[in-house]
């Protein structure tokens, strides 16, 4: 399931290539408010936006980047592996299997509301191309001072060496933000998603920087609702990771049965519970945090020991 | 969306699952018209969301017409874990050789849905043992499938075929309708051997309602709730006095827990989501002031993208419309952030560089008890 996919390759690249640190990406709804104000940060930000999709505006053009009617035609001018979907969740499938069809291989998907049948719908043909979808749902993923697709203000992230994997945008700005003013960067920042599919989830998330010797600690943004978290807790046992690890679950003090903004932050019974998480959390010697706040503190003296 | 006991009931028999004889009442003489066309002894069901209806004492047994109406007064105006019903349903009695359990789920880590099945119905199923749980196939249930389910469960014969059916008609209606969970507790084997869901619980896809207008009549909102949802706001409302207020649900219920440990009393959890504007926050505001136990507002807001001037503009423009009466405690952090806080100076909100802080104010402010 989590096969070899590279992510760094894709969204870096090696220092010999025409576009190391240049990596090629499309913007599917570039024309819509939400996907033009980010299409636009984007690029300020330094990612190679090099075409924007939305069907019926082809042969226009964003602040520079041409705009294509469909994937298809934007494939046989630019040769991007990755795409950013800014669509509306209804017209999610089509778009997402479109990018999926014409060679795109990572796929961050933005949107919320898309319903759990199309999510699965798009992570399994992903699969079956061999490709990655990071969503829907999702604020997206960043590489400090590097590129940055999706919607995440770059104020709080600097570059270093921890993995911030959240469950929740906002959270992983907050998480970023202490991080960085305590001193410590980050390599990667990758939104995992709100809803209860994710394309990446927190294990695949956390294979992805498993072996990777710029990555020296991770933090772990979790929540209510599902079991990703007590599953990756097993998980960490089970590789026997040693580079330190440290967690923070929000929503402890949420009634039970109620969805709270997020599509998958819903508790039944102890399912999905935060104190479930919790110890499973502690059972893998992976410290949570009570406060955002307190994340760096628990972060160093994990490092120092 | 979490459907009640008679609204999943309803489904069922629009999929030709087996349903004992029922009728919803919501007063006295829908429950005398009901007990006449459904006749004694019959039971009475408490139509309610949350789980723990039988332990709760919310589902009970009446022999006979002269006890009839007390007890279905009395369970009207139960309340279970805060929870009114929403309605009683009058249902016949039914004569139950074999309980078993069957749901089928979205499981959120294997990206499938997942049958499990039981021969100890009836029962909490957390604490059954011999559970047979089995993982769909992307192409859905086959008829071989739960062919062999209903082997190992030790059906034979009659009931066997008519469990298959019962399991195949479930699945459509899943798949159909984009339900997260169906579940049957119990699934009754009767002495005829044929099949029934005795009870249901199945919950919607809340983002899949769009494609589904047969169900909308289904939705159970508040006139609060759907005055947020149309602003495009999250939103709980909660039993405390302090209304929260954010961009992100992660980000608001990690208030919620700061503001819990600070031995405060959230009474609104509200995410206005990525795209504040002045309008947007002014909504929000709105919203929360149709709570009147409110005594105080938390806002928490991270910005970057969100201009933190036109968040304060909007809590101007609140205070001077008299939408609000309550101090506003606010950590505000990003873009803007200076002009803000220069503009709120001299109004009932203030603005604090971290939540902590903020908390802090506000707790001082709600204990002392002035407003």
């Amino acid at each position: 399931m989590t096969g070899k996919f590279d992510i760094f390759e894709l969204l870096i690249g090696d220092p010999g290539e025409r576009d190391y640190k240049k990596k090629p990406v499309i913007i599917q709804g570039i024309t819509g408010n939400f996907g033009s104000a980010h299409a636009r940060l984007m690029k300020a930000y330094g990612t190679n936006v090099v075409a924007g999709i939305t069907p019926g505006k082809g042969g226009q053009d964003f602040e520079g980047i041409p705009v294509y009617n469909s994937v298809q035609e934007a494939c046989k001018n630019v040769d991007a592996k990755i795409s950013g979907i800014f669509v509306p969740a209804p017209f999610f499938l089509k778009a997402a299997k479109e990018a999926l069809d014409n060679g795109i291989k990572l796929l961050v998907a933005i949107p919320e509301h898309v319903p759990v049948r199309d999510a699965i719908d798009v992570v399994e043909y992903a699969k079956s191309k061999n490709a990655r979808i990071i969503g829907p749902n999702t604020p997206g993923v960043i590489v400090p001072e590097i590129t940055k697709i999706g919607i995440m203000p770059h104020q709080p992230f600097k570059p270093g060496t921890t993995a911030v994997f959240s469950r929740s945008g906002t959270l992983m700005y907050e998480v970023s933000f202490h991080l960085s003013k305590a001193g410590i960067g980050q390599r990667i920042a990758l939104g995992i998603g709100g809803d209860p599919i994710n394309g990446t989830n927190l294990i695949e998330a956390f294979e992805l920087i498993r072996h990777r010797d710029d990555v020296e600690s991770v933090v772990i943004v979790g929540e209510i609702g599902g079991d990703a978290e007590e599953q990756l807790a097993e998980y960490i046992m089970k590789i026997n990771f040693t580079k330190p690890v440290v967690g923070y679950i929000a929503g402890r003090s949420a009634p039970k049965e109620k969805t709270m903004g997020h599509a998958g932050a819903i508790i039944y019974g102890n399912y999905g519970s935060a104190e479930s998480k919790i110890s499973s959390f502690t059972n893998a010697n992976v410290p949570v945090a009570k406060r955002p706040a307190e994340i760096p503190e628990l972060l160093l003296r994990k490092m120092k020991k | 969306m979490r459907l009640l006991e008679y609204q999943g009931k309803q489904l069922f028999s629009e999929y030709g699952i087996p349903v004992p004889v029922s009728q919803l009442a919501l007063d006295e003489q829908e429950a005398l018209e009901a007990s006449k066309k459904i006749g004694f002894p019959l039971m009475l069901k408490s139509q309610l969301t949350v789980g723990g209806r039988g332990k709760a004492g919310a589902i009970v047994k009446c022999s006979n017409e002269s006890e009839f109406i007390t007890k279905f007064n009395e369970l009207l105006h139960k309340d279970v874990k805060g929870e009114l019903p929403k309605g009683i349903l009058v249902e016949g009695m039914i004569n139950i050789a074999k309980e078993l359990y069957v749901s089928l789920f979205l499981n959120r880590g294997k990206r499938c849905f997942t049958l499990i099945s039981s021969n100890e119905g009836g029962v909490n199923i957390e604490s059954v043992d011999s559970k047979i749980i089995i993982d769909l196939p992307h192409t859905g249930l086959s008829k071989e499938l739960v062919q062999d389910l209903a082997r190992r469960l030790g059906l034979e014969a009659k009931p066997a075929t008519l469990f298959v059916d019962f399991i195949l008609k479930l699945s459509h209606l899943v798949k159909d309708k984009e339900a997260e969970l169906a579940e049957i507790n119990p699934l009754a084997i009767l002495s005829d051997g044929s099949c029934m869901a005795l009870d249901s619980k199945v919950i919607i896809d809340d983002n899949s309602i769009f494609r589904h207008p047969e169900l909308k009549k289904f939705q159970q909102v508040s006139e609060l709730q759907a005055r947020a949802e149309e602003s495009g706001f999250s939103f709980v409302e909660l039993d405390g006095n302090i209304a929260i207020i954010g961009n992100g649900a992660g980000l608001v219920m990690s208030t919620l827990d700061l503001v819990n440990d600070n031995a405060g009393k959230p009474g609104a959890f509200l995410d206005f989501g990525g795209r504040a504007t002045t309008e947007t926050i002014y909504q929000a505001l709105e919203v929360i002031s149709k709570i009147p136990r409110i005594k105080a507002i938390l806002v928490n807001l991270f910005g970057g993208i969100v201009r933190t001037d036109l968040v304060a503009q909007a809590i101007l423009n609140a205070y001077s419309d008299g939408i609000i009466g309550v101090p506003i405690y606010a950590r505000i952090s990003g873009a803007e952030s200076v002009k803000a806080k220069e503009m709120l100076a001299g109004s009932r909100a203030k603005i604090y560089d971290s939540v902590e802080e903020a908390i802090s104010s506000l707790m001082s402010h709600v204990s002392g008890g002035s407003s």
